[in-house]
């Protein structure tokens, strides 16, 4: 079977002459639920806008479910890789709520009780079917981070790509959201600081670190390694001991 | 300088709204080549909400008054002239409906003159500054000075031919030139500082983001384990029409030209002699006038002092005036250098997103 | 500029005029404009039976007076450009209290006060009845090119959020004691106006990409669209018709 994501060699500078990318190599199988960790400055955001080809002009390659990342397959890439950005009010541009989750698969073309059915089921799966005419900017953070995934869900993803997605939420609301990822059935990226939300969720985790990928294994013992989590500049919250927490499925 | 309803009459407001529609279609197209089709309708709408947001910064001056950008020259410079103008268009489009800033008829005349003329004018000059300045990011900052300062008067200029076949009450041309060119040199001198700071400001950081800058920036080297590679041509961005077929000769020609046409023009505009002042001298409210705070300038009233024939004077004046925007754009040019070196170094990388 | 939904101008409210559709009420305020810029000057009771008809709308839309006059403020800086006409225009002059004044600058500046204001006040009304996405709705009834409807459209959207930016920008640095006093302050106001744009810029970059990521291709799909009856388009062209007919009479009389 294909992976979904494979990342190989990847090496990227902005136009100012940073380099962020030093050569990164990822492979992430269909259904894997995987955990991004890393300092501030590490590379994650910018490896992130590889993997649909937001960024392209650095060296290696990024192949989605078998499909090379390149100007050819574009549009199909896109629709692969369902990527939550960290902000959602980037992610919701329209005016309403049902307006935007319809956004995706109005332009595959589906209209009608087709698209209704689409928009229904995708806030549904978050919760928030009930704020379907509302405007995005009336809702609360966690509400609009929620419509910003159902936008994604919308457009069925091989692979979902979340950037911070406990990032400015209050605790509730962080479980809220853990509960509904964790119902989905994709394939999961997340880009996360947080590390015990990486821990609740993802099976496997990989450390990146100056641009290239560190270490990799399960979050458990990547966690529990201190000299490690030390040497990244990655620490855990107080009085958090990965080793006592019972494993979720 | 909103124009309301009532200053220009109905057929003159609907030509150039007709006018304006045109630009607005030619822009259309041209907004989409400079920023790929897909990307025009969020970028411009962004730089048409930060135009709009920045209108609302305010520069304070001195005793409580300040002003702030029109933003065509910025707009045209950082996203080129196509979508500046789409931009400008569209924040005059949502002031008028939305905040009734602007008279609904006189939308055409306010899109003419703020979007299209100065986003223009402002663009020419200074494409054809780049084109004939040394290569480096100061010169792209000193033809931002000089792009801004002209194209407000500019505007000004072209308000005042709409005024002169379409307004509503025959006050001579002469003075609604005057008064609107003498004012808006002012707002020009304001409009041109911020832009070229501005301009520097983003420059220093995302030079690739200034469209007006593109083709100076350096060659990207990649580090690979340690190696240095030359990193893949980014992205084929669209060259700006211009760069293609002109030359650095046809630029300083051009520049030259239009230094002989600013004497010529002044030479005859100064031989009509019915100014302000003359008004005012024979209708006794003189006192009032000389309190202008440019008065005592000697380019005061586009004439120069001492130089008897009025035509003379004024051609003079006119050439000094273009002289003076040189020295005045050479000032900032060596301001910025001066200040980058020094803070060259402190300008730190934004991460991606 | 508001909320989305919303915007300074706007009254909220259930009246006739608020549920009319935006584009005919668009067509209707600029139909309105033109009738009144085209009437001649001289007909000043023309100018008196617009406002009329402006206050019979008002009253339909239940938008009350104080409202409207205090929106009507923005005029201002011309009220002092129409004073100065009567000092500057040519032609004929009479004296006024002392002052010689022309003829044709008294009636210039008439002309701009009465036709300026009837103007802003439809506007005014327009505006106060309509709300954002109804206008936007409309503009892209009218047929105004689609690529500038969303432009429209991310501005609104983003207005709010990049004046937002810009507030926080102004508190961060003025908590680290920095107040822009003249023109001496001008590079770091700059510096917050390049950071801003650069911000917007980027913003719009991700914007884009978050629409690419779901299938953008150059065209939104239309999943709103507003339609008007005839009763409707009647009702709303009731006031430039009405206003024609006030004009016509002001150029035969």
């Amino acid at each position: 079977m294909t992976a979904s994501l494979e990342v190989c060699g990847l090496a990227f500078a902005y136009p100012d002459g940073h380099q962020a990318l030093f050569g990164v190599d990822l492979r992430i199988e269909r259904g894997e639920r995987v955990a991004l960790l890393g300092p501030n400055g590490a590379g994650k955001t910018t490896l992130v806008l590889h993997l649909n080809g937001i960024l392209t002009g650095g060296a290696g390659t990024v192949t989605v479910a078998g499909l090379p990342v390149g100007r050819q397959h574009m549009a199909e890439i896109r629709r692969r890789v369902g990527i939550v950005f960290q902000d959602p009010d980037d992610q919701l541009f329209m005016p309403t709520v049902r307006e935007d989750v319809a956004f995706g698969p109005a332009a595959a073309g589906l209209r009608g009780p087709e698209l209704e059915d689409r928009v229904r089921t995708a806030l549904e799966r978050v919760g928030m079917a009930d704020f379907a005419d509302r405007p995005p900017h009336h809702l609360s953070f966690g509400q609009r981070r929620r419509v910003a995934v159902a936008t994604v869900l919308a457009t069925e993803p091989e692979i979902l790509v979340l950037d911070e997605p406990s990032s400015n939420l209050d605790p509730a609301s962080r479980r809220e959201l853990a509960d509904i990822l964790r119902s989905l059935d994709v394939t999961v990226l997340m880009v996360t600081h947080d590390l015990p939300y990486a821990l609740e969720l993802c099976p496997r985790s990989v450390i990146l670190s100056e641009g290239v990928i560190a270490a990799d294994g399960a979050t458990g013992d990547l966690l529990s390694d201190e000299t490690l989590m030390r040497a990244h500049r990655l620490e855990l919250p107080f009085g958090f001991d990965p080793r006592s927490v019972p494993t979720r499925p | 300088m909103h124009v309301p309803d009532g200053f220009i009459d109905a057929p003159v407001s609907i030509a150039t709204g007709a006018v304006a529609a045109g630009a607005v279609a030619v822009s259309l197209r041209g907004a989409r080549r400079e920023l790929g089709s897909e990307r025009a309708a969020p970028l411009a709408g962004l730089v048409a909400a930060f135009i709009f947001a920045v209108q609302m910064l305010n520069f304070p001056v001195a005793a409580g008054t300040s002003g702030h950008l029109l933003g065509g020259a910025l707009a045209a410079i950082l996203v080129g002239p196509y979508t500046g103008v789409l931009c400008v268009s569209v924040v005059l489009l949502m002031q008028g409906v939305l905040f009734a800033d602007g008279g609904l008829t006189a939308l055409g005349v306010n899109i003419t003159d703020m979007a299209i003329v100065t986003t223009v004018v402002a663009y020419a000059l200074f494409r054809g500054l780049v084109r004939v300045l040394p290569r480096g990011r100061r010169s792209v900052t000193a033809a931002s000075f000089v792009a801004a300062l002209v194209s407000v008067p500019a505007a000004a200029l072209a308000f005042t031919l709409i005024y002169a076949i379409g307004g509503t009450t025959d006050v001579a041309i002469g003075k609604v030139a005057t008064a609107m060119i003498g004012v808006h040199v002012l707002i020009g001198i304001g409009e041109a500082v911020i832009t070229a700071l501005t301009v520097g400001a983003v420059i220093a950081v995302r030079p690739d983001l200034v469209y007006g800058a593109r083709g100076l920036e350096r060659p990207l080297k990649l580090r690979v384990n340690g190696e240095l590679v030359d990193a893949p041509a980014a992205r084929p961005e669209p060259a700006p029409a211009a760069a293609r077929v002109s030359r650095r000769g046809v630029w300083v020609a051009g520049l030259a030209t239009s230094l002989v046409l600013a004497g010529v023009v002044s030479f005859y505009a100064s031989a009509n002699p019915d100014g302000l002042e003359k008004v005012a001298a024979d209708q006794g409210i003189d006192e009032k006038t000389k309190e202008h705070a440019t008065a005592d300038s000697p380019l005061a009233d586009y004439g120069v002092r001492d130089v008897g024939d009025a035509r003379l004077s004024g051609g003079l004046a006119g050439v000094i005036g273009v002289g003076v925007t040189v020295v005045a754009g050479s000032a900032v040019f060596w301001a910025v250098r001066r200040r980058r070196s020094a803070d060259s170094s402190a300008s730190s990388v934004p991460e991606g997103v | 500029m508001g909320a989305g939904h919303a915007h300074r101008l706007y009254r909220h409210g259930h009246s006739p005029v608020h549920a009319l559709p935006p584009h005919t009420k668009l067509a209707a305020a600029f139909a309105f404009v033109l009738v009144v810029v085209s009437t001649p000057r001289e007909a000043a009771w023309a100018f008196g039976l617009y406002a009329v008809l402006l206050a019979v709308v008002a009253h339909a839309a239940r938008i009350p007076a104080g409202f409207l006059l205090k929106r009507l403020l923005i005029e201002v800086p011309f009220v002092a450009f129409a004073v100065l006409m009567p000092f500057v225009a040519g032609g004929g002059r009479v004296d006024v209290l002392g002052l010689s004044l022309s003829v044709n600058g008294l009636w210039g500046a008439w002309n701009v006060l009465a036709k300026g204001t009837l103007g802003v006040a439809a506007s005014v009304l327009l505006a106060a009845t309509t709300e954002l996405r109804a206008l936007l709705l409309g503009l892209q009834r009218l047929k105004l090119p689609p690529l500038l409807v969303q432009i429209a459209s991310f501005m609104i959207r983003y207005g709010d959020v990049i004046t937002d930016e810009m507030r926080r920008m102004r508190i961060a640095r003025e908590s680290r004691g920095f107040e822009a006093r003249g023109v001496r302050h001008w590079g770091v106001l700059a510096k917050s106006a390049g950071a801003l744009f650069i911000r917007s810029y980027e913003r719009g970059e991700r914007v884009h990409l978050a629409m690419v990521s779901r299938g953008y291709a150059g065209s939104m799909p239309v999943v709103d669209e507003v339609a008007a009856s005839r009763a409707q388009w009647t009702y709303a062209l009731a006031l430039p018709v009405a206003a024609l007919a006030v004009c016509l009479l002001g150029w035969t009389l």
